[in-house]
């Protein structure tokens, strides 16, 4: 029984220090820079990979240019990451600012954990133009702003450069069209390779159905996100499209959790749609020649799924000017800089992202061109986990062909809807 | 629970019932039990019996604990586990079937094997330390380290297993391998403890017994059921129950090694109840789970006890 009593002590805990008030906002000062006394901002994020290194450099660069301001960044996985974040800034220790994923914004804005930054980005003058228009729109809910966007990372198409050459095809020109895309598969099964591996889980089978979901012209829920539509004829068509890659033998049955991506650095594929934060640890495999475009086109439209890292501030029980000043500062800083690019990230700010520095990353230039046509999910608290809990299993049930497309999406659409519903009423949205 | 198990092994001294009746002669005081009891008392209302009074509370609200709002919902979170076709019905209780499935399969496993292992352990050979050693040592690691070391021996495709077998069985991602996998690594990772435990009620039993049953003309068989096993009872009733309940619980094995695959049916019940409470916010909710959970537990061990006790009697 211990573990249930963990659980029950840890929910006893985690109760005893609600209470926030909805919808907290604070004044961040005026002005774009920095000069009270010496303050200590706390930083928390997720990245416990490659990419930590990288922040952590920006984060000294702007320590650099700012005197009088320190931070302690924290870093821990993102699987704990949202479990820790809110129960610290209900209890009074949590961070100045932090990094978190835009589909996580609605749901900490809905517990009061962070605070909706309207007067920041007004006194330091940022618009949508300014940036990536979907991204901008992702980080905003119920029409306020709560996110300031640092970067965008979506999937593309990965290529083995070695074993697109032993298979004749050019590795100079990536298929563009779903006619190319099956054409080079079937070149690539004649010569004894599975050149796509279809996952059942989130990464990256996942991320592959959302953005056929949409390249086939379908959404994942209305624009409120009361209603989960992706069992339309789209998302039927575009899972079809997965478990026909299996059916028509380019991709083997039953693969694992990140197989498809160890056996592409392995040479056992040809291509992965995987995301952004791929280009760091394909880049440091030895002996790995690949190359990177944006998603082949299989549906009507062009479109690939993408998530991104937002700026947050934290509410705070005794609010520190001073503090909030820095925090903007320091958000400002480091969403203009294209030095955050090199982790394997799109900056999301168009300065950066048009920017020397940044054309000169060519993998992540190339993932760039895909800007225009990124999708994010609706804004909804808890939706992620609704579709965690619901579509995940369907796709994964489709995937394996223990249902058919059509009964695994109609019924996870069913549950989802009323996982939608309850969450509704908790939020009262 | 389990403590009725551990009573029966201790030894009590013939001497014990004389001190306490001395020991009221002095003078006790009424309260001097409670203060007896106090250390482990006090732990065990804050950390006990206060958690799981606040968890019924709870379980009777739609509790966010993040919201202001904590709506009393009645029984609701109760009855949605129980309405067919509601969406928290159907993944509660097939992770509650995965939990079953996992359970019934271990535990047999578990009891026996180690069995086995300790009266092996228990004759007299060269390197008999070692190998005691070698069988207890995966116990030492942690569930982290053992389910990412198969995980990777095990995957399907990039695995060392299928690699060496030439083979491409879906050791992780489908049933019923998954489950063979999580059983088998489960049974290699933990039968040191239960072996253990065995050997140290082996060593406790008289070699005379089974001088006796040679002398009377008992072959093995008839040695290992009528000296061993009754002799082990009370540590047999021990590793029954705790295996069970440690069954009943698994959590780190399927969390990390199949992530649930294929398609959540390898979810166990703790995994879905810390999920709903701790990733989805819906304490109440999981508080509700967590008590069918726990109804489920104790009806169980109650069961063994009274099948050991009934088996008692009889003798």
């Amino acid at each position: 029984m211990s573990r249930q009593q963990f659980l029950f002590a840890c929910a006893a805990l985690l109760a005893g220090c609600g209470g926030a008030s909805r919808r907290p906002t604070a004044s961040f000062g005026t002005g774009t820079g920095y000069d009270g006394p010496p303050v200590t901002l706390d930083f928390w994020n997720g990245f416990t990979g490659g990419d930590g290194p990288q922040m952590l450099a920006l984060v000294e660069a702007f320590e650099k240019q700012h005197r009088n301001v320190r931070v302690r960044m924290v870093t821990s996985r993102w699987e704990d990451f949202y479990t820790k974040l809110p129960a610290a800034v209900a209890s009074g220790q949590g961070p100045d600012l932090a990094l978190m994923h835009v589909d996580q914004i609605p749901t900490n804005a809905e517990h009061g954990t962070i605070l909706a930054l309207d007067d920041l980005v007004r006194d330091l003058g940022l618009r949508e133009q300014d940036f990536a228009a979907p991204v901008w729109r992702a980080g905003a809910y119920q029409g306020r702003r709560y996110g300031v966007p640092l970067d965008m990372h979506p999937i593309g198409l990965y290529a083995n450069t070695q074993v697109l050459e032993k298979a004749g095809l050019d590795p100079k020109r990536l298929p563009e069209t779903r006619d190319e895309y099956e054409a080079a598969l079937e070149e690539l099964k004649g010569k004894g390779i599975q050149g796509h591996w279809v996952t059942p889980f989130f990464f990256t089978g996942g991320h592959q159905f959302m953005s056929l979901l949409w390249q086939f012209g379908g959404e994942l829920t209305d624009p409120a996100a009361t209603r989960a539509t992706w069992n339309s004829d789209a998302g039927v068509e575009a899972l079809e499209w997965l478990r026909s890659l299996i059916k028509r033998g380019y991709s083997p049955r039953n693969v694992g959790q990140d197989a498809d991506s160890i056996a592409f650095k392995n040479g056992q594929n040809a291509f992965i749609w995987n995301g952004a934060w791929a280009i760091g640890d394909y880049g440091s495999t030895e002996g790995l020649k690949w190359t990177l475009a944006p998603l082949p086109r299989i549906g009507s439209e062009k479109a690939a799924w993408s998530n991104s890292h937002n700026f947050t501030v934290m509410r705070q029980s005794s609010p520190d000017e001073n503090r909030l000043r820095a925090a903007k500062v320091l958000i400002d800083t480091i969403t203009k800089s294209p030095a955050w690019a090199e982790a394997g990230q799109i900056p999301a700010r168009r300065s950066a992202r048009e920017s020397p520095a940044f054309r000169k990353l060519e993998a992540q230039s190339r993932l760039a061109e895909q800007v225009p046509d990124l999708r994010f999910a609706a804004a909804a608290p808890g939706l992620s986990d609704v579709r965690e809990a619901t579509l995940d299993i369907a796709i994964a049930q489709a995937v394996n062909g223990s249902q058919t497309v059509r009964h695994a999406l109609d019924d996870s659409a069913r549950r989802a809807n009323e996982l939608l519903r309850l969450n509704r009423e908790k939020y009262a949205t | 629970m389990g403590t009725g198990a551990l009573e029966q092994l201790k030894v009590r001294p013939p001497a014990a019932k004389r001190i306490a009746v001395r020991g009221v002669e002095r003078g006790m005081r009424s309260w001097t039990p409670w203060l007896f009891l106090a250390p482990y008392l006090v732990l065990f209302t804050l950390f006990v019996a206060i958690p799981v009074l606040y968890g019924l509370w709870m379980s009777l609200h739609n509790w966010d604990q993040f919201l202001d709002e904590k709506p009393w919902a009645g029984l609701s979170n109760y009855t949605e586990l129980f309405r067919p076709g509601s969406a928290k019905a159907g993944p509660f209780w097939s992770a509650m079937r995965a939990t079953g499935i996992f359970t019934v399969l271990s535990v047999p496993l578990l009891v026996i094997l180690p069995l086995g292992v300790a009266m092996l352990l228990n004759e007299r050979f060269r390197g008999r330390s070692f190998f005691r050693a070698m069988y207890f040592a995966p116990y030492v690691l942690g569930v982290v380290v053992v389910s990412m070391v198969f995980r990777f021996l095990l995957d399907p495709n990039i695995g060392a297993l299928n690699h060496l077998l030439g083979s491409t069985t879906p050791w992780t991602t489908a049933l019923p391998w998954a489950w063979i996998s999580l059983v088998g690594m489960t049974v290699w990772w933990t039968m040191g403890f239960n072996a253990v435990i065995y050997l140290a009620g082996l060593q406790d039993i008289d070699s005379q017994l089974y001088e006796a049953a040679k002398v009377d003309g008992a072959n093995v068989w008839q040695r290992f059921c009528n000296v061993t096993l009754p002799a082990l009872r009370p540590v047999i009733v021990f590793v029954v129950t705790v295996t069970i309940l440690a069954s009943a619980n698994v959590f780190g094995q399927s969390y990390l090694m199949t992530q649930g695959a294929p398609e959540k049916k390898t979810r166990t019940a703790i995994m879905f109840i810390a999920e709903e409470g701790f990733q989805d916010f819906n304490l109440g909710s999981a508080a509700a789970m967590s008590y069918v959970l726990a109804l489920f537990l104790m009806a169980l061990s109650a069961g063994v006890f009274f099948f050991f006790r009934r088996g008692e009697d009889r003798r």
